[in-house]
């Protein structure tokens, strides 16, 4: 697949002589979800400001659909939808009025067939006439990814779309992102959430202290580095590790009552069944039994350290 | 050119204006009749005439003026602060349009906006003096063109201002000194000599000037140094304008 977004070692320095983005590159596939993880301060914003022309790069290049954002910044940006963080509206427009604004903005036509069939898929259209500043913080939400929607974008910027919001609604926008996918609009979000990235991306790209550290597929992500950990409780404690097990690499618990093996999940043989085999052979009692895979967060915070 | 974007922020900043009417159009219409009141009737009791004028009739140029030049600092000025304000103005910098296309549509707004308030000052006017206008034309293009120089003013102001203080500041420490010593309610010649030449240094006197000539074929000063001056400002509010759009300096970091 051809990258609809192209980052070339791009980097960015604000007045204050701050270095936010020290040489980023990044593809991003069309039709893909991606979810840009790390800290606070990590440079996500600035990556995505960047990208959609609200900050200048001060160096490298970016295409959107193979055009400049500096050069061809009008045909890059027709493509563009944003969501920023913070939720900034005006409080005495309406609902409606505020979508129909940003499509005229970016120039595009009226349709207001599509304005309303936008509306009623985020729920709206019930408050098509209201006041942006009677709704709820969800609502108002929902209407700033409305007009980054309302000019037909196939590229969009959900910059930390579920930070400060409840269970429930975090479940519906990731359901809205699921269906946006399915229209075949490629999704960039940011998130320190990575239960949000574990969820709903197709893959990770993790950015700290404004250098991109990885970006890989999630699931393989998951799979390469998320080892799993069989941990056996013991009805009896014991002193040390048996020899006759020693190929294992068993690691005892403080207490003599547990001894945890890793292994690889994706291997042909991830040697379970001989291990229990073999401690049944050493004559100890096997009282209970716990799998645990590390998560997205464990690789997260091993690489964000690792770096430190 | 990107112009539906024109258009859309021509039309956004417009329905604003409409949205707080008693604000924008009648609070101007009420403090010009004030004006009339007081200056009018209880000053126009004792001087009568100016340059053969009746000194109702004398006012009218520059009470429009005043109210125009405020109005159209104020206007543009705050319609760009307030996106900035409350942050919605990252849809405009991520939105495919130029710089000249955002000034177009917030200038043009707010320029429409005071020329409409002018000309409603005027029409009040008429109920209270006898108000013929000899160079209507003309009358109508120094109108227009000190609208459109004034929001440009105000719309450096807006992006200059980092919060509400800066934001009135200059309108009221500068311009509000300037209209008022401009020669809205005297002529000049009625100054002593000294403040004659001192007040040629305010630029505000060269609109007043020209725009009282259009209505009565007679000025303080030449009518082509009313046209240089609002010319100079324009262009020097232009070039400003140019280099915020070079350096993006206060809008894009």
């Amino acid at each position: 697949m051809a990258a609809i977004v192209s980052v070339e070692t791009l980097g960015k320095t604000y007045d204050s002589g701050f270095e936010a983005l020290k040489g980023v590159s990044l593809a991003i596939e069309e039709g893909e979800i991606l979810a840009l993880l790390g800290p606070n301060g990590a440079g996500k914003t600035t990556l995505i400001s960047t990208i959609c022309g609200i900050t200048r790069p001060t160096s490298g290049r970016i295409t959107v659909g193979g055009h400049d954002v500096i050069s061809d910044y009008r045909a890059s940006r027709m493509l563009i939808g944003l969501v920023p963080q913070e939720i900034t509206l005006e409080p005495f427009a309406k609902v409606l009025a505020t979508v129909r604004f940003t499509r005229g903005l970016f120039g595009r036509p009226p349709d207001e067939a599509y304005l309303e069939r936008l509306l009623r898929q985020l729920s709206l259209w019930d408050k098509r006439d209201a006041a942006t500043r009677e709704l709820s913080g969800g609502m108002k939400r929902r209407v700033l990814i409305a007009k980054a929607l309302s000019h037909q974008p196939r590229v969009l910027f959900l910059d930390e779309p579920t930070a400060g919001v409840d269970v429930d609604l975090r479940k519906s926008m990731w359901q809205i992102v699921e269906e946006l996918r399915a229209d075949g609009v490629t999704i960039i979000l940011t998130t320190h959430y990575i239960e949000e990235a574990e969820a709903i991306a197709d893959r990770v790209a993790v950015i700290n202290d404004g250098r991109i550290l990885l970006v890989e597929d999630k699931a393989r992500l998951m799979h390469q580095m998320g080892r799993k950990e069989l941990t056996v409780e013991l009805q009896a404690p014991i002193e040390r590790v048996p020899e006759a097990l020693g190929r294992y690499h068993l690691a005892l618990g403080e207490d003599g009552r547990s001894l945890t093996y890793g292994y690889d999940r994706a291997a042909e043989r991830t040697g379970i069944v001989s291990l229990l085999k073999d401690l049944s052979a050493a004559g100890l009692v096997i009282r209970d039994l716990q799998t645990r895979q590390s998560s997205l967060e464990d690789i997260f915070v091993g690489l964000v350290r690792e770096e430190a | 050119m990107n112009w539906r974007a024109i258009l859309t922020i021509y039309r956004a900043e417009m329905a604003r204006a409409f949205r707080t009417i008693l604000q924008s159009l009648i609070a101007p219409i009420i403090s010009t009749s004030l004006y009339f009141v007081v200056f009018g009737t209880a000053i126009g009791s004792r001087i009568q005439e100016v340059e053969g004028v009746a000194y109702g009739a004398f006012i009218v140029p520059g009470l429009i003026m005043l109210t125009v030049l405020m109005q159209s600092i104020s206007n543009a000025s705050f319609g760009i602060y307030f996106p900035k304000f409350i942050g919605t103005i990252y849809e405009v910098l991520s939105a495919p349009v130029s710089f000249l296309e955002v000034v177009t549509g917030y200038v043009g707004a707010a320029a429409s906006k005071s020329l409409l308030i002018g000309l409603v000052i005027y029409l009040t006017a008429n109920v209270f003096v006898d108000l013929p206008v000899q160079h209507p034309l003309a009358a109508l293009g120094f109108l227009i063109l000190t609208c459109v120089s004034f929001s440009l003013f105000g719309f450096i102001i807006g992006i200059w201002a980092k919060n509400f203080e800066q934001l009135q500041l200059v309108p009221l420490l500068v311009v509000n000194p300037l209209v008022f010593l401009g020669g809205a309610f005297y002529s000049i010649t009625m100054l002593p000599p000294v403040w004659q030449r001192i007040t040629l240094f305010n630029p505000v006197v060269y609109l007043i000037s020209g725009f009282r000539w259009a209505f009565f074929g007679t000025a303080d000063v030449g009518v082509g140094w009313s046209l240089a001056a609002i010319g100079a400002f324009t262009g020097a509010c232009l070039a400003v304008i140019w280099l915020i759009f070079r350096t993006g300096w206060r809008i894009r970091t």
